[in-house]
């Protein structure tokens, strides 16, 4: 059966692509049939940080619009099998997208067996955003920790509860899931960051998985390779993690603490 | 210095505890807004058109809420009159 999940935050800048790209890698690697979707029209950036962008020929809206089928909109991973990307329009305005149009796509997705279909949702909670998590099952919801995104995180929370179609048709609720992601834990420690149980605590989300802050994942986005492919990067092995436990493994947390160094390293490591 | 630093810090509260708490009373006054029908403004704009009618009030005098208390939901409305009145 197929699953529909969203990759949502309210606030920009969190990680929801980034989080998007490894999170449907990652379920890719497993060997699920996984599609990814970019609800961002007008400002398409997952086809570049998963390195696709000069294979896009046609995108979601066409699809929508009837101009293009989905199997030719589709875009083919060159890394990983049985993982496609449906790129966002870059051109046309963010009213292209319709419910109709976007629940048949979904719904296209499912016959031709998909087993995870991943939104990334746009930034704010306006039509894109409400879109992106109006058919979902599940939602990843990228948070910083840091004010302004948990009390977007908060929002966004509130909108899954009551806008989704879900919540309309009085279905079970769609189930939610916390990814903390550019966690230091060198600054939670001496108190200058809010930690993990200070999110959790304050959205009452579990936490599906901290992602260490790290300097890989800008390298993995100049590359446009998704950061979990990265095999040696703590971010990488955080969210292999998160793929485990959304699959259902009970995995412990790491990279919560920080990494006791030894005299050599402190010597000698970076 | 680090002695120094380490005296100050015991004194001066974390800055993730500030945020902490800043977000607590945030987020339950924004949880508390989400929950209220979409008809209350407008309600509220009607109610003080009617009540402008007999008595002069200040428009930010009246407040109204909806709330849950022992299972039923109880419309709160909270007027002050004018003292001359």
């Amino acid at each position: 059966m197929s699953r529909v999940v969203v990759v949502t935050s309210g606030k920009g800048g969190v990680g929801k692509t980034t989080t998007s790209a490894s999170f449907s890698t990652g379920l890719a690697l497993k060997g699920y049939k996984v599609a990814v979707i970019d609800f961002d029209v007008g400002l398409r950036n997952l086809d570049l940080i998963m390195g696709c962008e000069r294979r896009v020929v046609y995108d979601f809206v066409n699809v929508v619009q009837g101009e293009a089928s989905l199997q030719q909109a589709l875009i083919k991973d060159k890394r990983v099998p049985n993982l496609y990307i449906l790129a966002a329009s870059q051109t046309r305005d963010k009213d292209a997208l319709t419910l109709e149009g976007v629940e048949k796509v979904i719904e296209d997705l499912k016959e031709a067996g998909f087993d995870y279909i991943v939104c990334d949702s746009p930034a704010g909670i306006e039509k894109g955003a409400q879109l992106a998590l109006y058919f979902a099952d599940e939602a990843l919801i990228v948070t910083n920790p840091e004010v302004s995104s948990v009390r977007d995180s908060d929002r966004i929370l509130g909108i899954l509860q009551a806008k989704s179609k879900r919540a309309e048709n009085g279905d079970a609720p769609i189930v939610e899931h916390l990814v903390l992601t550019r966690y230091n834990p060198a600054r939670v420690e001496t108190g200058e960051m809010l930690s993990v149980e200070d999110v959790i605590d304050l959205l009452s989300v579990k936490l599906l998985g901290a992602i260490p802050e790290s300097e890989d994942v800008l390298n993995a986005s100049n590359a446009g390779s998704p950061v979990v492919l990265d095999e040696n990067s703590a971010a990488a092995q955080a969210y292999n993690d998160v793929v485990d436990r959304f699959l259902g493994e009970e995995i412990e947390h790491r990279f919560l603490t920080v990494e006791k160094k030894g005299l050599f390293k402190k010597l000698f490591g970076k | 210095m680090a002695l120094l630093d380490y005296l100050i810090g015991q004194r001066k509260k974390k800055s993730a505890n500030v945020a902490k708490d800043r977000l607590q009373i945030l987020l339950a006054h924004e949880r508390s807004e989400r929950n209220t029908p979409d008809y209350l403004p407008k309600m509220r704009e009607e109610i003080l058109a009617v009540i402008s009618k007999y008595v002069d009030i200040d428009q930010d005098k009246l407040q109204i809420s909806v709330d849950e208390a022992d299972g039923f939901e109880v419309l709160e409305l909270n007027l002050v009159l004018p003292e001359n009145h």
